[in-house]
C-alpha cells in the first residue's frame, strides 16, 4: 500500500534522524540565574547562564549593563570547563537598577543563538 | 591581554576548520525562532522536511471526505536560497462510492530570502512554486492535467521589540504569504480554469521567546517548547466565472519544537459551507536537517 510505504520511509527517516550519531544543534537559554525577568533583593555577584547544548568558548560571550548603557560586568563571560553548557558572567557591586543581558552562544557545532534579558536588583 | 589573543586565534582555528562556522539557522531573525507552520509557507529558506503530514479534512458540501498523507522537503543550494519538493497521498470517501486513492501533483518551487532584519526580528522570501500537471494519478484529488505557476511573497515579524512596558505582548510573532495561482490552461475539458489569489497567516505566541527574552514564568518540559498558534488560509478565485467562491480554513493549534525536529497539530475549522463542515485535523512531524546533519545534508550545497 502506498500509505504503508509513504509511513514506512517516514519512520524510517525518523529512525535514521533521532539516531543521527553525536548530533548537536541551537544553544537555547534554559535559564538563568538571576532568573530571566526577575527581581532579585540582593545584588548577585556574578550571572550564570546554563544552555541547552555545550557552548563553544571561543565564540560565547555574554555582557551586562545597566540602564545608562554602562557595562557592570567584570570581563569576558567564562564558559564553565567542568559543564560547557554553563556561561559565567562576574559582576561589579550592582546598585538597585534594571541590568540588560545580552548573549550571543555558539554550540559546539557551530550553529549561532541570541538573545536579551533583563532583571531587576532591589525592586528596581 | 592574552586572554584575548588566544581567544582570538581559537576562534580563527574554529572558522578555519569547523565546517559552516556561524552556520545560517532555520527560521532565526534576531533572537527570535520563527516554528515551521503547517497550513502557511514559512519565511525563511532553510534545509527541513515535514515527514509525514497528515491530514483529516472536514466534511465536503457533497458528504465526502478525504484523508491526506503528505510529505515536503526543502534543501539549500546557497544559505539564501533553496529549492523544495512536495507531494501527497490523497484516500477520498464519498458516499455510495468506492474509496479513492492516489497521488496528488507533485510541486516544486524555489525560494530566495530577501531579507532577515534581526533587530526587528523580521524576514521576508519570494518564491516560485510550480504544480506540475500530470504528475498525479487521481484527477479528481488534486492532481489536474494542467500546470499551475504560483509567485509567492512570505513575511515573518516577531514583536519582541515592542517597549518594555507591554512585555507580555512581545513573545507574539506574525507570518504570512500571499500568493497568485496562475494555470498554464484557461480551460480543460470544457471547465473553466480560474486564477485565484491564496492568502495565509498565523498569528504565534512562543513559550520558549517569554522564558528566555521576558519572563521566566517557570514552566518546564513539554510546555517550555510549545508555541500556540492560529493559522488562517484563504483561496480566492477572481475571474472566469468563478469570482465570489472564496475557500479557506482557520487552524488553531500547538507546535512543540525541539532541538532537531518538531511535531505540531491543528484542528481544521471551515470558514464557509464551501470549504466543508464539521472539524478535521492535521498532525506534522518536521525535522531541522542543519540541526541532524549539519555536515552533510543539512548544509547549503554551496557557499556562495
Amino acid at each position: 500500500m502506498v500509505t504503508h510505504r509513504t509511513i514506512g520511509a517516514a519512520a524510517v527517516f525518523a529512525a535514521v534522524a533521532l539516531g543521527a550519531p553525536a548530533v548537536q544543534a541551537h544553544a537555547f537559554l534554559d535559564h538563568a540565574s538571576p532568573a530571566v525577568g526577575s527581581s532579585v533583593p540582593a545584588a548577585p555577584a556574578a550571572l550564570t547562564m546554563w544552555f541547552t547544548q555545550q557552548l563553544e568558548p571561543a565564540f560565547t560571550t555574554a555582557t551586562v549593563t545597566d540602564q545608562a548603557g554602562n557595562l557592570v560586568d567584570t570581563g569576558p563571560a567564562q564558559v564553565d570547563p567542568k559543564d560547557p553548557t554553563e556561561l559565567h558572567v562576574s559582576l561589579k557591586k550592582l546598585p538597585p537598577g534594571t541590568y540588560t543581558v545580552a548573549w550571543h552562544a555558539l554550540s559546539v557545532d557551530t550553529h549561532t543563538t541570541t538573545g536579551h534579558f533583563t532583571f531587576t536588583v532591589g525592586g528596581g | 591581554m592574552h586572554r584575548v589573543i588566544c581567544r582570538g586565534i581559537a576562534a580563527a582555528a574554529v572558522a578555519a576548520f569547523l565546517p559552516g562556522a556561524e552556520a545560517m539557522a532555520h527560521g532565526f531573525a534576531g533572537d527570535r525562532f520563527f516554528p515551521a507552520t503547517i497550513l502557511t509557507d514559512d519565511p525563511f529558506v532553510a534545509d527541513e522536511a515535514s515527514l509525514p503530514t497528515i491530514s483529516l479534512n472536514p466534511t465536503q458540501s457533497d458528504g465526502s471526505r478525504e484523508l491526506d498523507v503528505g510529505s515536503d522537503l526543502s534543501m539549500l543550494i546557497t544559505p539564501s536560497w533553496d529549492f523544495t519538493l512536495s507531494d501527497q497521498w490523497a484516500h477520498l470517501r464519498a458516499p455510495g462510492m468506492p474509496a479513492t486513492t492516489g497521488f496528488g501533483a507533485l510541486t516544486t518551487g524555489t525560494q530566495y530570502q530577501l531579507f532577515i532584519n534581526p533587530e526587528h526580528e523580521a524576514m521576508a522570501l519570494a518564491a516560485l512554486d510550480v504544480t506540475w500537471g500530470n504528475t498525479g494519478n487521481v484527477q479528481n484529488l488534486g492532481a489536474p492535467a494542467f500546470t499551475t505557476l504560483s509567485p509567492t511573497f512570505d513575511f515573518g515579524k516577531g514583536f519582541g521589540d515592542l517597549p518594555n512596558s507591554l512585555p507580555w505582548l512581545r513573545p507574539f510573532a506574525l507570518t504570512g504569504n500571499i500568493a497568485l495561482d496562475v494555470p498554464t490552461q484557461t480551460e480543460t475539458m470544457g471547465v473553466k480554469n480560474p486564477d485565484d489569489v491564496f492568502y495565509g497567516f498565523a498569528i504565534e505566541y512562543s513559550i520558549p521567546y517569554l522564558q528566555e527574552e521576558v519572563r521566566d514564568v517557570g514552566l518546564g518540559p513539554p510546555f517550555n517548547r510549545m508555541i500556540p498558534l492560529v493559522e488562517f488560509a484563504l483561496t480566492s478565485p477572481f475571474n472566469r466565472g468563478y469570482s465570489g467562491t472564496t475557500t479557506g480554513t482557520v487552524q488553531p493549534g500547538v507546535i512543540w519544537a525541539g532541538q532537531y525536529f518538531q511535531v505540531g497539530a491543528e484542528a481544521i475549522i471551515p470558514t464557509n459551507s464551501l470549504s466543508g463542515h464539521g472539524i478535521g485535523g492535521v498532525i506534522q512531524l518536521h525535522f531541522y536537517l542543519d540541526d541532524l546533519f549539519p555536515n552533510s545534508i543539512g548544509r547549503p550545497i554551496s557557499q556562495w
